[in-house]
């Protein structure tokens, strides 16, 4: 027995209210992210990862009060990502309540942000989020601006280097797999977390519990992470700590 | 000390104490906490929390630039006293992470998580971040109502060897044991986060803001 692999619920946030669905029975209200928060937290959430989309400026500072206000209440780390463009970014969030920050298109354009990051506030509160996409050569590319737009990048080198640079954790979302249901890219998954040694976490694609299996067992990650299949009801996190175990998963269950 | 404050708990700029202050307020709703590097307030605070992220080296700077290297001596030797992650790693004499002297307040040293194996020993990720097992090996007051193996919710790369195994009060295992808290007197330190540690961590905390710094440790066999 030992260290538990993490079960990591998503929250997409825009102008401070949770999107995408939520139908949680008995929630008063679907889109107040702390009450989501709080229900996660309460089925076992290991962490939980806020991603802010909110597009319009005026908006940004929302997502400072939704982590006070959630932080305020939920003890258990919480990870904020979206739009980190400089070092002030970090701070602020850090300061609002977040314990991890993720950063992903800054961090090729201008990869002195992870490491100024990582040495301010250190390296185990800077994430770098990466979205890979596969490629004809049979390796996977760094995409940012939401999966739009092509680095030329090689998704594993890249993973090599931000943690050189100081990345304490790789969020790694498979641009492919993202939405489809049909679970994780396991060969990137396990290319990644195996060219690395910091944790990584794996994310896009999850459609049912055995993909949360396969995402440890296969891809080699240390923590999985997955929106759709939580909000929607579909499964609790109880259950799919529950499932993992069955499985022969190490996961927190007190 | 009549007039201090209930928890001061110790600010040298190093990081993000909102998560800490928080935790001990949800757990201690009417005592007054206050994240503070004034030395005075230190001194007559009831209790002290001393906690830290980052790397040692700026955080032993940090302390000692902000004058705060006495009071925090201080409170080791006379209150309730607990000390989170970096903050327990501190208390030590010396650190593997950037050869740096500790305050000297426990004897024994803080070591790099397979140092000597080069870092995908083991194929064990660097930082050991995540929930593992605390396996209490002392009766202690701040563990009453936490079972054996708890799970905490750690993120380190660093730990400490303790030169005097008896203050070991818990111990985990990446994929060795080290000592993951450590106890003596009025001094309580953890190498885990229990402000990010739901339900346990809470109860360690509510333990801690009612704890007199009495230890009597007893070996639980």
């Amino acid at each position: 027995m030992g260290l538990a692999k993490r079960i990591i619920p998503c929250l997409d946030v825009r102008d401070g209210r949770v999107v995408k669905g939520v139908s949680f029975v008995g929630l008063r209200d679907a889109g107040d992210p702390v009450e989501i928060a709080r229900r996660y937290d309460s089925e076992g959430a290991d962490e939980l990862a806020f991603l802010d989309i909110t597009a319009s400026v005026e908006a940004r500072d929302l997502i400072l009060s939704v982590i006070e206000a959630v932080a305020a209440e939920v003890f258990i780390p919480l990870t904020v990502g979206g739009g980190v463009r400089e070092v002030a970014d970090v701070r602020r969030l850090l300061n609002a309540g977040a314990d991890k920050v993720s950063i992903n298109t800054t961090a090729v354009l201008n990869p002195r942000l992870v490491s100024e990051a990582a040495s301010r506030f250190g390296s185990q509160c800077i994430v770098v989020a990466i979205d890979a996409k596969a490629n004809e050569q049979g390796g996977w590319e760094v995409y940012t601006h939401g999966g739009r737009q092509a680095t030329g990048l090689d998704a594993v080198l890249w993973a090599q280097r931000m943690q050189k640079l100081g990345a304490g954790e790789i969020l790694l979302t498979s641009i492919d797999r993202d939405g489809t249901k049909s679970g994780f890219n396991l060969p990137l998954t396990r290319a990644i977390s195996d060219a690395v040694g910091i944790p990584v976490i794996a994310s896009g694609g999850v459609g049912n519990l055995q993909h949360l299996v396969e995402g440890v067992t296969e891809g080699h990650a240390d923590a999985v992470l997955a929106a759709s299949i939580f909000h929607f009801g579909e499964y609790s996190v109880q259950q799919a700590k529950a499932y993992m175990q069955q499985q022969g998963i190490e996961v927190r269950l007190n | 000390m009549a007039s201090g404050v209930d928890i001061a708990v110790v600010d040298y700029g190093m990081g993000n104490l909102r998560s800490v202050s928080k935790a001990l307020e949800h757990v201690a709703p009417l005592a007054q906490v206050v994240v503070t590097s004034d030395p005075e307030m230190i001194h007559a605070a009831k209790r002290v929390v001393f906690p830290g992220v980052g790397a040692m080296g700026d955080c032993m700077r940090e302390l000692a630039d902000r004058g705060l290297v006495h009071a925090v001596k201080q409170a080791a030797a006379t209150k309730p006293f607990l000390g989170i992650c970096l903050g327990m790693q501190m208390l030590f004499e010396h650190s593997e992470e950037g050869d740096v002297a500790g305050l000297g307040i426990l004897p024994g040293r803080v070591r790099r998580f397979f140092g000597d194996m080069g870092q995908e020993a083991e194929g064990l990720k660097v930082p050991h971040m995540g929930w593992n097992e605390v396996h209490q090996q002392r009766a202690h007051p701040l563990w009453a109502g936490i079972d054996d193996f708890a799970r905490f919710y750690f993120v380190h790369s660093y730990y400490v060897e303790p030169a005097d195994a008896e203050m070991v009060s818990a111990s985990c295992a990446y994929p060795f044991p080290f000592a993951c808290a450590v106890a003596k007197n009025n001094l309580f330190a953890v190498q885990f986060h229990p402000e990010k540690s739901q339900h346990a961590g809470l109860v360690l905390l509510g333990n801690f803001v009612r704890w007199e710094g009495h230890s009597s440790q007893q070996s639980v066999a």
